[in-house]
């Protein structure tokens, strides 16, 4: 089964993060990006499935320049191909302006896919959105936050797990093709290998902008978004909080004095 | 006049507390919008008793779309019973409470009734040019604020815990009514199985008077040494964020959050964990909440009652330390 594989690349986490000059979004340079961390599973459960039933992941990303360092990544794990919706009028897109012009790559593949995974949350924005969108626009059935993909009937179904809130799931067939968002957790991800890395530097990587994709430019990206970005801000830090100063052991007997006598919860 | 629908949450039997939230931030919205009253809608099987329950909102009317395909929930059944509701009456705003099940199908929703999506919000105001939302990005460490641009209606969903359930307004007698079905369009696309549990629940942590959770800045299962003695010392039940657990780090059945228990401890010691709003909404009941963390800008922060800044591999071996010494003179 041929799988797709949506990625987006975020940046790090645990980064230090400043406010850019426009204050719209968070300044860029220096800060270091990966793959978002629920995408990595979904390209790990991507290469499994393609694995087990003997085809190939082909990874898209929608992004600058930058994001063909998560490409390169993708493909080092074993991706084959990587389709890259490069051209800045992407840019700045809301779920639904990514979520579609994702869907129209995938669609201009030719051989077809079996199923399209994503992550269920991107790191940064964090719509949670994109993955329903694409399966919306292809016409596929969907599931967010999967954390179980069997493929059944020789490709035709598989018993799909959700997470559902409060410890439980719920298991369902879900006709393939579909559409999947997948949970962190569901797997434990490879690493790249070196001779994946040679490998991955050989791999075919396809730019695309709104015109292959038979889209109008001010259909995706911010222009065809329903959202603007006002302004990011940092909330008011250690607001409520008491911070206690000082090396580790002095701050540590201090926070247990305040324990025993204010808070009296020791 | 502008127009706000509130698109309900029920689960065997009951509006979840969640879906009182959600109206409490309708009512705002449609305060803000027109000073009109807001329009709840229900789906689902035999729930006459439940629109009457809601009626008692402050609400314009409810729509009840009453079907035996939408008993229990799939997504081509509510965005085939909610897509066309949507295009038929234009509302300005459609809010909903976020949780799971509506991220699973409002993405969908949204690109079928031609709408906008605006998840996770978590308040708004009146901006210049129109109401401006606040939402939370990157794990929580920003703020966005955001604006709605274009035409048509925008689907809305409001975070767990930003609106006050009891602050929904009451006292009213709103018109029950009938919204249509159209029994062709709404179809389950999915063939429900089973529902199990995730990791099994055999840690009950949901009576421990005192918890010490670990996040992802523990660095490893070989570090947890530490924590466990602190844990010895204090008597306390041992936790964690989410990444913790999907590392293998510790048990799936401790994990606080979202998709993991939600406790309301004496005392919550969280080190090592930012603070996302999937792990916050599992602990922020809590009665005293200490966080250890090296980044100062961690949203753990905004909710601690101490905190410090520091690297918890120091900091937590010298409070197992001082906790010791103050046992031992007590």
């Amino acid at each position: 089964m041929r799988v797709a594989v949506c990625v987006k690349q975020v940046p790090d986490t645990e980064a230090r993060l400043r406010v850019n000059r426009d204050g719209r979004w968070v300044d860029e340079e220096d800060l270091p990006f990966q793959i978002n961390e629920s995408d990595e599973y979904a390209l790990e459960e991507g290469l499994r499935i393609a694995e087990a039933t003997g085809g190939e992941v082909v990874v898209f990303s929608l992004g600058p320049e930058r994001v063909k360092d998560a490409l390169r990544k993708a493909l080092a794990l074993g991706a084959a191909k990587a389709v890259h919706l490069s051209d800045p009028a992407f840019s700045g897109g809301d779920a639904l302006a990514t979520g579609r012009a994702l869907a129209a790559a995938v669609r201009r593949d030719e051989e077809g896919f079996g199923v399209v995974l994503t992550g269920s949350q991107s790191d940064d924005v964090g719509y949670g959105s994109t993955g329903s969108v694409v399966a919306g626009a292809l016409g596929w059935p969907h599931a967010w936050l999967v954390m179980g993909v069997e493929v059944a009937d020789g490709g035709g179904a598989a018993e799909v797990t959700r997470e559902m809130e409060s410890g439980k799931n719920e298991v369902f067939r879900l006709p393939l093709p579909a559409v999947l968002a997948v949970q962190a957790g569901i797997n434990h991800p490879r690493y790249a290998s070196l001779k994946g890395i040679m490998q991955a530097k050989r791999k075919p990587v396809e730019a695309l902008g709104p015109a292959d994709l038979g889209l109008d430019p001010a259909s995706v990206g911010e222009a065809g978004s329903r959202l603007e970005i006002v302004s990011v801000d940092f909330p008011a830090s250690g607001e409520g909080a008491q911070m206690i100063e000082g090396d580790a052991a002095t701050a540590a007997r201090a926070l247990v004095e305040k324990l025993r006598t204010e808070a009296r919860v020791l | 006049m502008a127009k706000t629908w509130i698109v309900l949450q029920q689960r065997e039997g009951r509006i979840s507390r969640i879906s009182w939230e959600a109206i409490a931030a309708g009512q705002r919205l449609a305060g803000e919008l027109s000073g009109g009253k807001a329009e709840a809608v229900l789906l689902g099987s035999g729930v006459g008793e439940l629109a009457r329950e809601v009626a008692v909102a402050d609400l314009a009317a409810v729509h009840v779309a009453d079907h035996e395909a939408l008993a229990g929930y799939t997504p081509g059944a509510y965005v085939g019973a909610l897509a066309s509701a949507i295009r038929d009456a234009a509302p300005d705003f459609v809010v909903f409470p976020h949780t799971y099940q509506t991220v699973d199908y409002f993405a969908r929703l949204a690109h079928e009734a031609g709408a906008g999506l605006l998840p996770e919000v978590t308040g708004f105001e009146r901006g210049d040019g129109g109401l401006v939302f606040r939402r939370p990005i990157l794990g929580g460490k920003l703020v966005a604020r955001v604006r709605v641009k274009g035409e048509g209606p925008v689907l809305v969903s409001v975070q767990s815990g930003a609106f006050s359930a009891d602050s929904a307004a009451r006292g009213g007698s709103a018109e029950v009514r009938e919204l249509p079905v159209d029994g062709a369009a709404v179809r389950a696309d999915r063939e429900i199985l089973r529902v199990e549990d995730a990791g099994g629940d055999q840690v009950d942590l949901t009576k421990a008077e005192v918890i010490v959770a670990v996040g992802r800045g523990v660095g490893g299962e070989d570090k947890l040494g530490p924590i466990r003695e602190l844990a010895a010392a204090l008597g306390a039940e041992i936790a964690a964020s989410r990444p913790v657990v999907d590392n293998g780090w510790l048990e799936r059945d401790r994990q606080i959050g979202s998709s993991g228990q939600t406790v309301a401890p004496k005392l919550y010691l969280a080190a090592g964990i930012s603070g996302a709003i999937q792990h916050v909404v599992g602990m922020k009941g809590s009665g005293v909440v200490v966080a250890i963390n090296k980044d100062p800008g961690a949203p753990i922060f905004n909710l601690a009652d101490y905190g410090i800044v520091g690297d918890l591999h120091e900091v937590v071996p010298a409070l197992t330390e001082a906790v010791k010494e103050a046992k031992g003179d007590g």
